[in-house]
């Protein structure tokens, strides 16, 4: 292999397996040093951000509470006049005309306000990653919205999901890895996903008082999930004990001063009194710093190191990772106390992570975000351009099935009924985005990945959408 | 199909995030026709409120308000009663064709929902033992000589098919066009040394067709029901498949879990719907018919403090079906009494999962014990096949 070929698919390599897919001139951008060109990408200040005048959580959670306080009103009114029709039927959706009661018509109406706002942030989210120009930093940053899920499963995590990926994930995706963890565990999307902000202690005020008590599903979840990992031997007991120490975490609602609303407050009435003994350690009685303590001895536990290792091999370079990767990576977290950009930096210089052969098929997600970089366009509508399809596909945004996120083995997003998808899917999208010169852009896309077959497969095609189609669904272009 | 019905279609897998799976035995074996329904409730759906002990003296107090009443639950026998819900799994249960295994477990104790999704569908004897599904290990265990092709219809395939044996899969939304098969050929020849797109694609176009000729496969926008039924015509079609698996997700009732009404209710309503659109849409094969519905694990016998429970370790099994025989609970009830709870919080097992699918994969599929013992649940010749399930 020459020099100048080995810079070349070094090239292709920077631009696919650690960012996004290449734009037109992408390619010539990271060919001179690729190592430099994703380095150049980390920066202490974190992820961006969608552009685009988005609400926070706290007008997210407010706007919640007014449309449930409407739903109070129009159930209120309905028992007084149980005839009464929706104001506005001619601007009902299906599924508003759909619902059975003029009630539940008038609650859809009311509710499409706040749907509206995520499918906004899912647009703003698709665009921001289909025309960054610092894409493996965007790459980095959907590794960890993943690894820290919050699903829309309920209404109130799905209108806080996008803020969540904006305040908590995006400004700390370079920092310290406790940081991260700290901002996720408190942050009102992940208290509404995993029902932390009702647990309350058997022993507080209000668990003495109340029909309050414990709920242990966050506390769960942040070992087995975010930090330790499930084989790390600890027992059921760890787990309550860590719940009853985050007892207290909680959002401010209506009844609290305006600065407070929507926020992350902690409720000491909820939390269990008390010393408590986690994986061994005991932290002494200690309000809201109890949980902060436990979560920064977990963020700093060797195990948290070899499960954060093992994720990212597996995310940026195989299913079943190279050992040697794994063992760098978790050394790298431990010497550097989880200093997340000396672990982006000895992720994109280890030698394992530039192996020629991709081997990571594209989730879903990646495909479609990599198409519209292969053409240099970005989604317009989300409902057809990203939740559609991404839908049909397996992969609607922002709503991983379980709190461990979407799946990363190949297997699961090559069934033969998924390959047929991205088949028509990618036809769809050709016929929107033919390009005047196909084999132009298919070297531009895929640089020294595009093999001849694939090259004389597009110059023999019968339209211009064809040969589009047949380098998106190429099994180079599939993998990174 | 119109476009806006296919895109109904995708709304309700979405909506429900149902998965369909099926897997065609050959018509020669001694089996041929009978037909085997698992359904997969994700999430650790409670056991407790699915088949309500109403004749255990702790029920009641240790559910308090998310307890099912005794005059809203469904006549099941003296002891036990069924969600309200389950109307359908009622009715069934009233003809002798619905049973509940009230105590189940997989073999490892586990409150990880990860780790025990992944020991249910691999049938393992404890966790990492294996990387393929116990049903692909029982297609595979029919023998040389009897090629099996299995099919799964939804957008992933979950791991209790996955292994040696090809499968297919579907799911409503695609559309054959002249174009789109024109580049598929060519795509075939891309995809000639690739393992994983050639048999893929090839698989996929040829379900398509299969749907094509079934013509009008279409269902709305949560219509679960229709969404079974649709299903079961691909079981019933020609030559086609023989087993089914579907996945239905939501079970995780944390907080909010509801009783007689609710979070859980909704969708102990999808799961009854799915076994109602079975049984109209498999028709005359409801008869030679077995459906199991099987969770992870159980939930916590005593409710939590914001109105749910948490991870626990026993659960309810349910078997529906034309072909099962007419008895009542299967396995032992180990009662809700403090000092019989599992761990001081959770219903202690009595059953093993991998008793009951032995016993209906030998009694109803064929397959003999020892292969059951080794291949399709390693090192499981301790946990015997449920006997008396199947007619």
């Amino acid at each position: 292999m020459t020099a100048g070929v080995s810079d070349d698919l070094r090239a292709a390599i920077a631009v696919t397996r650690f960012g996004l897919g290449a734009r037109p001139g992408e390619l010539a951008a990271a060919r001179p040093d690729p190592v430099a060109w994703l380095e150049g990408q980390i920066r202490p200040g974190g992820a961006d951000q969608p552009a685009g005048a988005l609400p926070d959580s706290r007008d997210r959670l407010m706007a919640l509470l007014a449309y449930r306080d409407e739903v109070k009103d129009v159930k209120a009114e309905a028992k007084a006049a149980p005839s009464a029709e929706p104001s506005e039927p001619q601007a009902m959706s299906d599924s508003e005309r759909r619902a059975k009661s003029p009630l539940q018509r008038e609650r859809k109406v009311a509710l499409r306000p706040l749907l509206d706002g995520v499918a906004d942030e899912i647009l703003a989210r698709t665009v921001l990653a289909a025309e960054t120009a610092t894409p493996f930093r965007e790459r980095w940053t959907l590794f960890w919205a993943n690894h820290f899920t919050v699903s829309a499963v309920k209404v109130q995590s799905a209108v806080l999901v996008g803020p969540f990926e904006r305040e908590a994930i995006r400004p700390h995706v370079f920092g310290r890895f406790e940081d991260l963890l700290v901002a996720s565990s408190s942050h009102p999307g992940m208290l509404e996903y995993l029902d932390q902000a009702r647990s309350a202690g058997p022993n507080s005020l209000a668990g003495q008082r109340r029909q309050m008590g414990l709920n242990e599903n966050l506390a769960r979840e942040i070992m087995e999930l975010h930090s330790v990992g499930a084989d790390a031997g600890y027992s059921q007991a760890d787990v309550t004990e860590f719940a009853r120490a985050l007892t207290g975490w909680s959002i401010g609602g209506e009844r609290e001063p305006a600065e407070r609303q929507g926020r992350f407050l902690f409720r000491p009435q909820l939390h269990e009194p008390g010393a408590r003994t986690v994986m061994g350690r005991t932290y002494p009685a200690g309000g809201e710093d109890e949980a902060r303590r436990i979560l920064a001895d977990l963020a700093a536990h060797p195990a948290t190191a070899d499960h954060i290792a093992r994720k990212l091999a597996v995310h940026f370079v195989a299913d079943e990772p190279p050992p040697s990767l794994v063992v760098r990576l978790r050394t790298s977290f431990l010497d550097s106390r989880g200093d997340l950009a000396e672990l982006a930096r000895s992720l994109v210089t280890a030698p394992e992570a530039w192996e020629p052969a991709a081997r990571k098929f594209k989730t879903p997600n990646e495909f479609l975000v990599s198409s519209y970089r292969a053409v240099g366009a970005v989604p317009a509508a989300a409902p057809h351009d990203v939740l559609q399809p991404l839908t049909a596909l397996g992969q609607r945004p922002f709503s991983a099935p379980q709190p461990n996120g979407w799946s990363e083995q190949a297997s699961d997003w090559a069934a033969p009924d998924a390959v047929v998808k991205r088949l028509t899917w990618a036809a769809g999208f050709a016929d929107a985005h033919a390009p005047a010169e196909p084999v132009t852009l298919a070297q531009a896309a895929l640089g020294v990945r595009l093999t001849s077959a694939v090259a004389t497969a597009i110059t023999r095609a019968e339209s211009r959408s064809e040969a589009l189609t047949l380098m998106l669904m190429s099994p180079e272009f599939q993998r990174r | 199909m119109t476009d806006s019905s296919r895109r109904d279609a995708l709304k309700a897998l979405g909506a429900v995030g149902v998965t369909f799976l099926a897997a065609p035995a050959i018509a020669a074996s001694p089996a041929g026709d009978r037909k085997l329904v698992v359904i997969v409730c994700r999430g650790a759906m409670d056991g407790l409120s699915v088949a309500p002990p109403l004749g255990d003296p702790d029920y009641l107090a240790l559910r308090g308000p998310i307890a099912i009443p005794a005059d809203r639950a469904l006549k099941l026998d003296a002891d036990f009663g069924l969600h309200p819900k389950l109307a359908t799994i009622a009715a069934l249960a009233g003809q002798g064709q619905a049973r509940i295994a009230p105590a189940v477990a997989i073999p490892e104790r586990i409150r990880s929902h990860f780790e025990a999704q992944d020991l249910l569908e691999t049938g393992g004897a404890r966790l990492y033992g294996s990387a393929t599904g116990w049903l692909n290990r029982a297609l595979a265990a029919s023998g040389p000589g009897r090629p099996i092709k299995a099919l799964s219809i939804g957008a992933q395939s979950p791991l209790i098919l996955k292994g040696p044996i090809e499968t297919q899969s579907w799911s409503p939304g695609g559309r054959l066009t002249p174009d789109i098969t024109r580049v598929s050929q060519a795509l075939q020849e891309l995809y000639l040394g690739d393992p994983l797109l050639g048999p893929a694609l090839a698989s996929g176009m040829q379900t398509e067709a299969t749907a094509d000729a079934l013509g009008g496969l279409s269902v709305g926008q949560r219509d679960v029901k229709g969404f079974a039924v649709t299903a079961a015509r691909f079981l019933t079609a020609e030559g086609g498949p023989q087993v089914a698996v579907i996945s239905l997700t939501g079970f995780d009732t944390h907080a909010n879990q509801g009783a007689a009404e609710g979070q859980l209710a909704n969708h102990l309503q999808v799961l009854d719907d799915v076994v109602a659109g079975l049984q109209e849409g498999l028709g005359p094969a409801w008869s030679r018919t077995v459906v199991v519905a099987a969770t992870e694990f159980g939930r916590t016998a005593h409710i939590n403090g914001t109105g749910g429970t948490d991870h626990g370790t026993a659960g309810a099994m349910i078997l529906a079906g034309g072909a099962l025989k007419r008895g009542g609970i299967v396995g032992d009830w180990p009662t809700l009494k403090p000092d019989a709870l599992f761990e001081n919080r959770d219903l202690a097992p009595t059953l093993d999962v991998r008793q009951v699918f032995k016993g209906v994969l030998r009694d109803h599929l064929g397959l003999d014990r020892r292969t059951l013992d080794s291949r399709v649940f390693p090192d499981s010749a301790a946990a015997a096949p449920t006997a008396n399930l199947v007619a």
